[in-house]
Order: structure tokens, then C-alpha cells, then sequence
């Protein structure tokens, strides 16, 4: 069982240590003041979502390659579970922006890739729902997927970065860490980031299950 | 091998077009009229920054509809005929070399009705060429490989508005900010990271579609 599971207990342990430790730590006086706790929230989530929809391409390719039943469900659990903290990560995102910048919404690169994500993925399910045939569905959508991740990246990733117009932190630096960050403020960001990354893949794991069971039960 | 039967598939989808003259004149109608609704509706509201915008957003609702039929105008009986003759990779490539020719006769057209009706605003006339260059061929290439996927199920016009929108943001976001330098200096410095990124957007997808589109076809 602990064998088995230790990460899920890691992902809770993990996310209480984040939530209660992330309001009690020393954090730099800058110009948004106690606002700043919010990037434990709202990047880690941001982490998740990513995790989940590289681990959903990934299984997108997968499945082109052995036509396996069973990593189609987890591509499109993935990409469910992403989706969640997608809209997570938006509204954590606009309850800070309404604090540091005086509106929910402002007209940036980054928050037209995290838009635009949401939008591809949500395209992603509409096109699953208007196939009927199973094996078609889940080839037409892992080709779906593996085109819609490649142009999302460059959207998100790549185009912020050269553009130079975004006023959301993060632009000049690799995506993996984050602007630079005080040591005090990392003792929560790291272990948050795991957290919610975990969090994701436990998500995952009950959801496949349950459709695996669903299906069970349906033959 | 490849490249004779791509070149016997073009000079089909030529013939075929040349022969069904009321889907090509269907294209061109469809144009002009959003044009010259648009050159009503913006009489005197036409400056550099909206001629761009209404440019790039008619090109757009352009190439989506003369692009869907790309794969339902045919019976699926003809295409498992081609299947039988030609390989998946010469079917696609074909095609987007063909609606490479369709998008580039109709951007030089729609921007000949732009000078027209709302008078010149381009400067650099060469570098605005070239994006038109670029954008038919990214414009051709997703969305030949969007509207193979959406022929795949069923409702697939609306599916190919739901599914090509979102995913060909990245493109235009690149086309809409060179042609903005176009029409706003003659400067071309600066501008060879956008051209590098447009150039990738376009190898990877046709890349892309290649590698993928046998996973399509193949029931």
C-alpha cells in the first residue's frame, strides 16, 4: 500500500505544508505585499496543468503507436484533469491581477496563450463528443492533440518571450524557474510545485480508473 | 516518387476546380461582398491599424471556407481510390500545395480589393508580400490539416470553425504583427525573429501533417 502509494501522501503532506506554510513564511516587501503568496497557488497550478498536458500528449503519441484502448483514456483524462487547473490557474491569475494590476483582465501575451489553451483543449472535447466510433475517436483526437500541443507551445512559450510586451512576470527567464526568487519564498514554492503536480496525477489516476471500471461494467 | 504523384494530385485538384467553377466563383463572391460590407460598415473608420486588423480577419474567414471542403467535396469512395494509387504522405502534401495556390491567389486578390475600396496603407509593399507569402502557406497547412481531421466526424463545418479558431491564433498573431511593421515603416530590422518563428510554425507543421495524416485516413 505505501509501497505503492507513497506519492499521493507526498502530494497531501506537500500541499498542507504549501497552504499552511505558505501564509505564515517571510516574504520580500515588494510593491504587491502579501499578494506574492498567491505564486505558490497560482504558478504551482499553472505547473500542474502543464504536467498534465505534456503527460496527455505524450500518451496522444502513444496511442498512434500501438493503438492501445487503455492510453487513449489516460490522454484524454490528462487533458481533463489540465483543463481543471487551467481554469484554476485563470482565476487564482485574476484574483491577483485585480490586486497588483486593478483589473481581472489585462491584454497581455501570456494571458492570451493560457486563453487560448483552454479554448484548444476545450475544442479538444467537442471534437471527442462529435465521434461516435471509439478506435476513430481515439485516433482522430490523439492526431488532434499532438497538432494543437505543438501550436499551443509556440503560442504560450515561445512568442511572450520574443514579443517583449507582456507585463506578467516570468518572460526572461527558462519556464522551469521562475523569475528568482528570495530562498525564503523557495522552501514553499518547490515543494507546492511538486505538490500540485502529484495532485494532478492522482486526479488522473482515479479518473482513468473509474472509466476503466465504467467500461467494464458497460461490456 | 513522391513528388510525381503529388504533381498528377495537384493538376487533379486543378482540373477538378477548373471544371466545378461554382465553388472557386462561390470563394470569390464570398470575398468581395465581406469586403465591400466591411468598406461600408467602416467608411470612415479605416486607419493603418484597422485595414490590418480587417485584412488578416477576412483572409481568415476566407481560407476556413474555401479550405473545409478539402476532404468532404469528394466521395469517400474516390479517396479510398487515391489510397489505392497514391500514398497518404503525396495526398496531403498535394493538397496543401494545392490551397497554398488558392490562398495565394486569394490574399494577392483580397488585398487588390483592400486598395480599392480603402486606399493603400501598406509601406514596405515587399515585406507585406512576403508575409502574404507566409501566411497563405501556414493558413493552407493548418487548416488542410484541421479539415482533415473535422471530415473525419460528423457536423464537420461548424467543428472546423470550433477547431482550426483557436489553433491557428499562434500563426496570425505572427502574421498580423510583421504586417503591422509593413504598413507602419519601412524598417526591416528587428523583424528576423518573427520571420525565423513563422518559418518553423511552417516546416513543423507540414512536418506535422505528413507524419500524421496516414493516421487519419487508415480506418
Amino acid at each position: 500500500m505505501l509501497k505503492r502509494d507513497w506519492w499521493k501522501y507526498l502530494s497531501g503532506v506537500l500541499l498542507l505544508y504549501a497552504i499552511i506554510y505558505g501564509f505564515k513564511v517571510d516574504i520580500p516587501d515588494t510593491m504587491i505585499h502579501e499578494t506574492m503568496r498567491n505564486l505558490f497557488y497560482h504558478v504551482g497550478m499553472w505547473f500542474g496543468m502543464f504536467s498534465m498536458l505534456i503527460t496527455g500528449f505524450v500518451y496522444s503519441l502513444r496511442y498512434l503507436r500501438k493503438f492501445n484502448e487503455a492510453e487513449d483514456l489516460v490522454a484524454v483524462e490528462a487533458v481533463n484533469v489540465g483543463l481543471m487547473f487551467g481554469f484554476l490557474g485563470i482565476f487564482t491569475g485574476m484574483i491577483w491581477a485585480n490586486f497588483t494590476w486593478g483589473t481581472p483582465w489585462v491584454k497581455d501575451p501570456k494571458l492570451n496563450g493560457a486563453a487560448v489553451g483552454l479554448v484548444i483543449y476545450l475544442a479538444y472535447m467537442v471534437l471527442r463528443g462529435s465521434i461516435d466510433d471509439v478506435h476513430k475517436r481515439a485516433k482522430v483526437s490523439a492526431v488532434y492533440n499532438i497538432f494543437a500541443f505543438f501550436l499551443w507551445i509556440v503560442f504560450v512559450l515561445i512568442l511572450p518571450r520574443i514579443s517583449g510586451e507582456s507585463i506578467h512576470p516570468g518572460k526572461d527567464s527558462p519556464p522551469v524557474l521562475p523569475m528568482h526568487l528570495e530562498p525564503s519564498m523557495r522552501v514553499v514554492f518547490y515543494p507546492a510545485m511538486i505538490g500540485w503536480i502529484l495532485l494532478g496525477f492522482w486526479i488522473m489516476n482515479l479518473r482513468v480508473r473509474i472509466r476503466k471500471i465504467k467500461l467494464k461494467i458497460e461490456n | 516518387m513522391l513528388w510525381t504523384e503529388i504533381k498528377y494530385l495537384v493538376g487533379k485538384e486543378i482540373r477538378l476546380e477548373l471544371k466545378q467553377k461554382y465553388v472557386i466563383n462561390g470563394i470569390l463572391l464570398y470575398l468581395v461582398s465581406t469586403i465591400y460590407i466591411t468598406y461600408l460598415a467602416f467608411e470612415n473608420a479605416i486607419t493603418g491599424e484597422t485595414w490590418n486588423s480587417l485584412f488578416w480577419i477576412i483572409l481568415l474567414f476566407v481560407a476556413v471556407n474555401g479550405i473545409s471542403k478539402s476532404f468532404v467535396q469528394e466521395s469517400p469512395a474516390r479517396h479510398l481510390y487515391y489510397y489505392t494509387i497514391a500514398s497518404p504522405g503525396a495526398v496531403v502534401l498535394s493538397k496543401i500545395l494545392y490551397n497554398l495556390l488558392l490562398m495565394a491567389i486569394l490574399s494577392l486578390l483580397s488585398f487588390g480589393f483592400f486598395l480599392l475600396l480603402m486606399g493603400n496603407q501598406v509601406v514596405n509593399v515587399p515585406l507585406f508580400l512576403l508575409t502574404l507569402v507566409f501566411g497563405s502557406l501556414g493558413l493552407s497547412s493548418v487548416l488542410t490539416m484541421v479539415a482533415a481531421i473535422a471530415s473525419r466526424a460528423s457536423h464537420n463545418f461548424s467543428l472546423m470553425a470550433i477547431l482550426s479558431f483557436p489553433i491557428i491564433l499562434p500563426l496570425l498573431a505572427v502574421l498580423m504583427k510583421v504586417s503591422r511593421t509593413a504598413l507602419s515603416s519601412m524598417d526591416w530590422s528587428g523583424l528576423s525573429p518573427l520571420l525565423v518563428i513563422l518559418i518553423t510554425i511552417n516546416v513543423v507543421v507540414i512536418a506535422l501533417a505528413y507524419l500524421l495524416f496516414p493516421y487519419l485516413w487508415r480506418d
